[in-house]
C-alpha cells in the first residue's frame, strides 16, 4: 500500500514538473527569450560555482570521514609485510591524482561559470597552442612514467615466488617459510596444511569422492599426513606461500586485511607469498581502543563480547561463483611461533582419521610410514614417560603392534618396526631394567595360552637379545595366559584388549618419591 | 578593415549555386525509396529513422536496466526489508519467509546483476549510443545522401532488435535468466551444474550476443565505408568535426575486436554443448567429475577482454565526439587543439588493444605479462590527459551556452576526471591487488564510462534532438534532469571508492557474512536512496523526450545554434536523401567560431583570399 502511494505521489511530482516547465517556457516566451536566457545562464553558472564548491568539500570531507575504515589507514596498518608496499603506491597515486582532480575540476567550473554567456562578452578565437600540448603530454608522461616504475617494482617484489620454490629445493619448506593449500569450490574452502615433512602431498580431481573431498593421491606417502584444517592459523613473521586451486568454477583467495588476493583456477593451481606481521591478538588490542570497535559484537547478545574482543581476519572469495559467493568464509588466525606448533601437534592427518586400512586405502594391511612414525612416537613417549613415571599404571607399555601368528609364537615381519624402536630407547636408557609379559584372550584351553604367551614374552625378550640389549637388564620374561584380562573377554573388541604383549619398566626408585626426597 | 567573409544572401540559393552535383534526384519521382508506412517508420533505410530506431529501442533497455539495479540495491541497501510487494512482478524470485518477510532470492540478484551490466554495456551504451549517433550524424555531417549501404544499416538494427528479443524471452525463463556475470566467464558460465542461469539462460545470453555482434559489425562495416568513401567535396578528413572521427574510430575499433568476441563465444558454446575442452579442465562438480582436461579459463578471460577493453572506448570515443562538438559549438569557440584531439584519439584506439590482461592481474596469468600492461595502461592516461586538457581550454575565454546539452557536455568532462585519475589507481598491478573485484572498480567503471557516456549521450540527444524530431526538447525540464542527474549520480557512485578501499568485494548478494563487509549499512541505503533519485530523475528525462516529440518548441531556423556543421543546413523537416537538391561543398574545417570576430562560418562557405592572407597574418 506504502509503495502504491509512493509511486502516485512521484507521478503527481512528475505533473508537476512538466507543468510547471511548460509554463517556463511560456512565460520565456512573453518576456522576451534574451532576458530570460540570460537569467537562466546566471544561474547555471552560480550553480557550476556552487557544485564545485560543494563537491570539493564533500569528496575531501567525506574521505577523511572514511579514513579510518580504510586498509592501510588508522587501525588497518597492513597485516601483511607486502601490503605497506602497496600503501605507499596507493599514497603516490592518490597524491598525483588528488592535485589533478583539485585542479582540473576548478579549471572547468570555474571557467564555465567566468566564460558564462553575457551581452557584451565575445569569444576569443583560439583554435590550438602547441606548446600548452606539448607541456601537457609532458607532464603527465613524466608522472606515469614515475608511477609505471614505483609500481611494477612494488608488483614484482610482491609476486615473486619464494626462492626455494623456484629453484625446486624443497628441503627449506617449514624452516624459511610455510606452504599451505587453499581449495575453492561451490561454496567454501578447504585449506589443507602438509605434515611433517612440510609437503602437500599430489592430488588428482577424478580421486574426489564423499570420503575423499580434495582427490589426495593416497598412493602418494607426502599425502599421508596431510591434514584440513577448520580454519587458517599461522604463525606471524613467517612467509607463507599458499598453493590456490579450485575444484569446480573460479573463485578468488581473497584476505582484505593481508592484501592477499588471487583466483582459484580449475586445472591451474595458482599461489600467493604473504607474510603476516601482526598476531590476531594484537590486532584486537590495536582495536580496542577505536570507538567503533568499543560495542557490542552482537546487539542481541551483548554478554558475547565487544567487537573489538571477537575481532577475526577473514577469508573470502572475491570471484563470482555463483548463488553462494557472498558466504565463502574462513576466518584466519594469526598467532605466536609456539602457539602455531602446539596448534599442529592436535591436528589428526585425514588420512590416518578417516582413510587408513578402509578399502579405499592402497596401502591396506601394509605398513605405512607415516603410521609407523606415529607409533615411534607414541612408544618413545610411553616409554619415557615410564622411566620417570609416578603412576604405576605408566610403568606398564603395550607393544601394540608386536604382533604373532594365530596360535603361534613366532614374530610377525611388521612386529621389527616395534622392536626396533623399542631398542632404540633401550639403548638410549643403559641402566633402565624391564619384564616382558604377553597375555593371551579366553579363547581356547586356560593352559594351553599360559604356555603360548611364555613363548611369545620369550621371543621378544630373544628378539632384544639379539639386537644387543644385554640379558642382565630383562629381569623377567613370563607368560600370563588368559588370567590377566583387562577387556570384556565376550566380544571381539575386549579379547583383543586382552591379546597384547608388554614391556613393564622396574623402577629404579619407589613410585612416588619425588627426587628431592631421594 | 574590409570584410574577410562573404556570407551569401540565401544559404538554399547558394548550397544550389555552389554544391555538388550527384544527379540523386534525376532519376526519380519525388521519392526515391518510394516509401511505404513499413519501409518509412520500420523496415525504414534512412539513416535517420535507423538512428531514431537504435535510439528507442536503446531507451527501452535503459529503463530494464536501471529497473534491474533498482531491484538489487534495495537489497544491497535495504536487506532486511520486506520485499513482498514485487511478488506480483518477480513471482518466484522473491522468497516469502514465515513472518511474511519478502526476500529477493539470490539466484535473481546475481541475474539481475548480470542483465544490467549486459543490457547497459551492450544495448544501451554502444547501440544506444554509438548506433544512434553515428547513424545520424555520419551522412549529415559528412554530406552524404545516406549509409553507404542502407541495406546493411537497416539489416544492422534488424540484427539488434532481435538480439533484445532473444535477450528479453531469457528474462522469463523458469530457470531465470544468465546469472554468472556480464563477463560471462567459464567454468560458471560453460556449466549448467554450476548456475541455474547457466543453462538455458545462458544459450539464449550467447545467441542475443552472437546476434548483437553481427549487428555491430553490419553497422560499423557501414560507417568506415561511409567515411571514407561518402564524404562531399572539399570534406578531407582533417575537416571532419571530432563526432565523425570518434565514429569513425569507435566503427574500426569495434570492426577488429568484436570478432574476437565471438569466436570467444563460438568455443564457449562448443565447451557447453559438443563436450569440448577449451575453457574447461579438471572440474569436479555436482558430485561427479568431468571429462574435460586440458582447457583453459584463462583463455576465455583473453578472448573476452580482447573485446572487453576496445569495447570501453566504444562506449566511450562517441561520447568524446559528441561532447568535443557541443561544447565548441556552445563556447563558440573552436575545439582546442583539434589536431591533438584527433591524435589522442588514434592512440588511445592504439592502446585500447594492448592493454586487455589489466582486467586479469589476478586471474592467475604470470606477473611477468602484466608488467607489459600495467606501462601500456597508464600511458592510456596521456592522452586522455591531453583531451580534457583540451576540452577545459575550449571553454577558456569562451563564450558559455547553457544549454541542457552543453551542461551535459561540462558534466561530462567532470565525470570523466573523476572516473578516469581511479583508472590509473587500477591500471597499476601493485594497487590492484588491493582493489581487484572490489568497490573501487564498480565506482571507477561506472563514473568514467558508464554515468560519463550516458552524459555525452544526453548530451547529444539534447542538442541533436531538433534534428530528429524538428523540435526542441523542453530547456527547463533538461536542466533540473541534469543537476538532479549530476548530484544523485556522485551521490551513488563516490562512495563506492571507500567501500573498495575498506575491501568490500562486488557481487556480494549479502555482507552480512563477514565483519570486514558488515560495517557499511548506513552508506549502502544512501547510494539505494541515491539510485532511486537518480532513476526518477532520468524518468523525467524520458517523459520530457516524449512529450516534446509532439509538443515541444518548434523549430524555425535551419541551425538554431549557429553551428558551422553540414547536418544545420538540411531541411527542418527530414527528407531521404537529407538535401533537396545538391550537397553543399565544403571549404573549412568545422570550427570557425569567433574567427575574425564572426561568430560562426560554417563549412559550406568559401575562403575568400582576403581571408587566406588575414590567415597567414595570423600564423606569422
Amino acid at each position: 500500500m506504502t509503495i502504491l502511494i509512493v509511486l502516485i505521489c512521484l507521478a503527481m511530482l512528475a505533473i508537476i514538473v512538466v507543468q510547471i516547465s511548460r509554463v517556463r517556457e511560456l512565460s520565456a516566451a512573453i518576456r522576451g527569450e534574451d532576458q530570460a536566457a540570460r537569467r537562466r545562464t546566471d544561474r547555471n553558472g552560480v550553480g557550476f560555482l556552487a557544485f564545485l564548491i560543494a563537491f570539493l568539500v564533500l569528496t575531501i570531507g567525506s574521505a577523511l570521514y572514511y579514513r579510518d575504515s580504510i586498509i592501510g589507514y588508522g587501525p588497518w596498518d597492513s597485516a601483511s609485510e607486502h601490503g605497506g608496499l602497496i600503501d605507499s603506491m596507493i599514497n603516490q597515486t592518490l597524491f598525483f591524482t588528488g592535485i589533478v582532480f583539485v585542479a582540473t575540476h576548478i579549471a572547468l567550473f570555474y571557467f564555465a561559470y567566468k566564460y558564462r554567456e553575457t551581452a557584451r562578452k565575445k569569444a576569443a578565437y583560439i583554435s590550438h597552442d602547441n606548446k600548452l600540448e606539448i607541456i601537457w603530454t609532458a607532464i603527465p608522461t613524466v608522472v606515469m612514467t614515475y608511477l609505471v616504475v614505483g609500481g611494477l617494482d612494488t608488483w614484482n617484489q610482491v609476486t615473486a615466488d619464494v626462492p626455494e620454490f623456484i629453484n625446486e629445493q624443497p628441503a627449506q619448506i617449514g624452516v624459511n617459510y610455510n606452504e599451505i593449500e587453499a581449495t575453492g569450490y561451490q561454496f567454501a574452502w578447504d585449506i589443507r596444511y602438509p605434515g611433517a615433512d612440510h609437503l602437500l602431498g599430489t592430488k588428482n580431481f577424478r580421486l574426489i569422492s564423499s570420503s575423499n573431498s580434495l582427490g589426495q593421491d593416497w598412493e602418494d606417502t607426502k599425502n599421508h599426513d596431510d591434514f584440513i584444517a577448520s580454519e587458517i592459523v599461522l604463525p606471524v613473521n613467517v612467509p607463507v606461500r599458499v598453493r590456490i586451486t579450485s575444484k569446480d568454477v573460479l573463485h578468488d583467495f581473497y584476505m582484505p586485511h593481508f592484501t592477499v588476493k588471487m583466483d582459484a583456477v580449475p586445472g591451474m593451481p595458482t599461489y600467493f607469498v604473504f607474510t603476516p606481521i601482526i598476531t590476531t591478538d594484537s590486532m584486537r588490542n590495536r582495536l580496542r581502543n577505536e570507538p567503533a570497535y568499543q560495542v557490542p559484537y552482537d546487539e542481541t547478545d551483548p554478554e558475547a563480547g565487544m567487537r573489538w574482543e571477537l575481532f577475526n581476519f577473514e577469508l573470502a572469495c572475491a570471484e563470482l561463483c555463483g548463488t553462494g559467493h557472498f558466504s565463502m568464509k574462513k576466518i584466519v588466525r594469526i598467532v605466536e611461533q609456539a602457539e602455531y606448533d602446539d596448534w599442529r601437534k592436535e591436528q589428526q592427518s585425514t588420512y590416518l582419521a578417516s582413510v587408513r586400512n578402509t578399502d579405499e586405502d592402497p596401502f591396506k594391511g601394509r605398513p605405512v610410514q607415516v603410521e609407523l612414525d606415529l607409533q615411534r612416537r607414541t612408544l618413545v613417549s610411553n616409554l619415557t614417560n615410564a622411566v620417570s613415571a609416578v603412576d604405576s599404571a605408566d610403568l606398564v607399555v603395550r607393544l601394540d603392534n608386536v604382533t604373532f601368528e594365530t596360535a603361534s609364537a613366532a614374530l610377525l615381519p611388521v612386529s621389527s618396526f616395534e622392536l626396533e624402536n623399542v631398542v632404540g630407547v633401550l639403548q638410549q636408557n643403559p641402566t633402565m631394567m624391564f619384564e616382558i609379559v604377553a597375555h593371551t584372550d579366553n579363547v581356547g584351553d586356560s593352559g594351553t595360552n599360559r604356555i603360548l604367551s611364555q613363548s611369545r614374552a620369550q621371543a621378544v625378550a630373544d628378539y632384544l637379545r639379539k639386537k644387543g640389549i644385554p640379558a642382565s637388564r630383562i629381569s623377567n620374561v613370563r607368560g600370563y595366559g588368559d588370567s590377566k584380562p583387562v577387556g570384556d573377554n565376550l566380544t571381539e573388541e575386549g579379547r583383543a584388549q586382552n591379546r597384547r604383549t608388554e614391556l613393564v619398566v622396574v623402577p629404579a626408585r619407589p613410585i612416588g618419591a619425588t627426587t628431592q626426597e631421594l | 578593415m574590409q570584410t574577410l567573409i562573404t556570407r551569401p544572401q540565401n544559404e538554399q540559393v547558394f548550397i544550389e549555386q555552389d554544391g555538388y552535383e550527384d544527379h540523386f534526384h534525376e532519376h526519380h519521382e519525388e521519392d526515391k525509396y518510394r516509401s511505404s508506412f513499413i519501409t518509412k517508420y520500420i523496415f525504414s533505410m534512412d539513416h535517420k529513422v535507423i538512428a531514431k530506431q537504435f535510439l528507442i529501442t536503446g531507451m527501452f533497455w535503459a529503463i530494464i536496466g536501471a529497473a534491474m539495479s533498482l531491484i538489487f540495491r534495495l537489497q544491497l541497501g535495504f536487506p532486511a526489508e520486506d520485499i513482498s510487494f514485487l511478488e506480483p512482478f518477480l513471482g518466484k524470485w522473491i522468497t516469502v519467509n514465515a513472518e511474511g518477510t519478502g526476500k529477493l532470492s539470490s539466484e535473481f540478484y546475481y541475474a539481475m546483476v548480470t542483465m544490467h551490466g549486459t543490457i547497459l554495456v551492450f544495448f544501451v551504451l554502444t547501440a544506444g549510443l554509438s548506433g544512434t549517433f553515428s547513424n545520424l550524424l555520419i551522412p549529415l555531417q559528412l554530406g552524404a545522401r545516406d549509409m553507404a549501404s542502407p541495406l546493411l544499416n537497416m539489416l544492422s538494427y534488424w540484427f539488434f532488435f532481435l538480439s533484445g528479443a532473444v535477450m528479453f524471452s531469457s528474462l522469463f525463463l523458469s530457470t531465470g535468466p544468465f546469472s554468472g556475470g556480464w563477463t560471462a566467464y567459464p567454468p560458471l558460465s560453460a556449466l549448467p551444474q554450476a548456475s541455474t542461469g547457466s543453462g538455458a539462460g545462458m544459450t539464449l545470453w550467447l545467441v542475443s550476443l552472437a546476434l548483437f555482434v553481427v549487428s555491430v559489425l553490419l553497422g560499423g562495416i557501414n560507417y568506415v565505408t561511409t567515411v571514407l568513401n561518402l564524404r562531399t567535396k572539399g570534406m578531407s578528413m582533417w575537416r571532419m568535426p571530432l563526432t565523425i572521427w570518434a565514429f569513425f574510430v569507435t566503427a574500426m575499433i569495434g570492426l577488429l575486436s568484436f570478432p574476437v568476441l565471438l569466436s570467444g563465444f563460438l568455443l564457449l558454446m562448443f565447451d557447453r554443448g559438443m563436450g569440448t575442452s577449451f575453457y574447461l579442465s579438471e572440474i569436479f562438480i555436482g558430485g561427479q567429475a568431468l571429462d574435460h582436461v586440458g582447457g583453459s579459463p584463462l583463455l576465455y578471460q583473453h578472448l573476452f577482454w580482447f573485446l572487453g577493453h576496445p569495447e570501453v572506448y566504444i562506449i566511450i570515443l562517441p561520447a568524446m565526439g559528441i561532447v568535443s562538438e557541443v561544447l565548441s559549438v556552445n563556447s563558440r569557440k573552436p575545439i582546442f587543439g583539434y589536431k591533438a584531439m584527433v591524435y589522442s584519439i588514434l592512440a588511445i584506439a592504439f592502446l585500447s588493444f594492448i592493454v586487455w590482461a589489466h582486467h586479469m592481474f589476478m586471474s592467475g596469468v604470470n606477473p611477468f605479462i602484466s608488467n607489459f600492461f600495467v606501462i601500456f595502461t597508464l600511458i592510456i592516461a596521456v592522452p586522455s590527459a591531453v583531451k580534457v586538457f583540451n576540452w577545459i581550454s575550449t571553454l577558456y575565454k569562451g563564450r558559455v551556452r547553457f544549454t541542457s546539452a552543453n551542461l551535459f557536455a561540462i558534466g561530462f568532462v567532470s565525470m570523466f576526471i573523476s572516473g578516469g585519475l581511479t583508472g590509473i589507481w587500477l591500471g597499476n598491478s601493485a594497487i590492484d591487488i588491493r582493489m581487484h573485484d572490489t568497490y573501487f572498480v564498480v565506482a571507477h567503471f561506472h563514473i568514467v564510462m558508464g554515468v560519463a557516456a550516458f552524459f555525452g549521450m544526453y548530451a547529444g540527444v539534447y542538442h541533436w534532438f531538433p534534428k530528429m524530431f524538428g523540435r526542441f526538447m523542453n530547456e527547463t525540464m533538461g536542466k533540473i534532469h541534469f543537476w538532479g542527474t549530476i548530484i544523485s549520480a556522485y551521490a551513488i557512485f563516490w562512495p563506492m571508492h571507500y567501500l573498495g578501499m575498506a575491501g568490500v568485494p562486488r557481487r556480494y548478494y549479502s555482507f552480512e557474512t563477514f565483519d570486514f563487509t558488515n560495517q557499511f549499512g548506513a552508506m549502502n541505503a544512501f547510494i539505494t536512496i541515491g539510485a532511486f533519485v537518480s532513476f526518477s530523475f532520468q524518468m523525467l528525462m524520458v517523459i520530457n523526450f516524449f512529450w516534446s516529440i509532439y509538443k515541444g518548441k518548434k523549430m524555425t531556423t535551419r541551425n538554431p545554434y549557429n553551428a558551422n556543421t553540414l547536418e544545420w543546413t538540411t531541411p527542418i523537416e527530414g527528407i531521404h536523401g537529407n538535401w533537396p537538391g545538391k550537397i553543399p561543398t565544403v571549404h573549412r574545417w568545422a570550427y570557425d567560431y569567433g574567427k575574425f570576430g564572426e561568430d560562426s562560418i560554417p563549412q559550406y562557405i568559401p575562403v575568400s583570399d582576403a581571408e587566406r592572407e588575414a590567415d597567414k597574418a595570423m600564423v606569422h
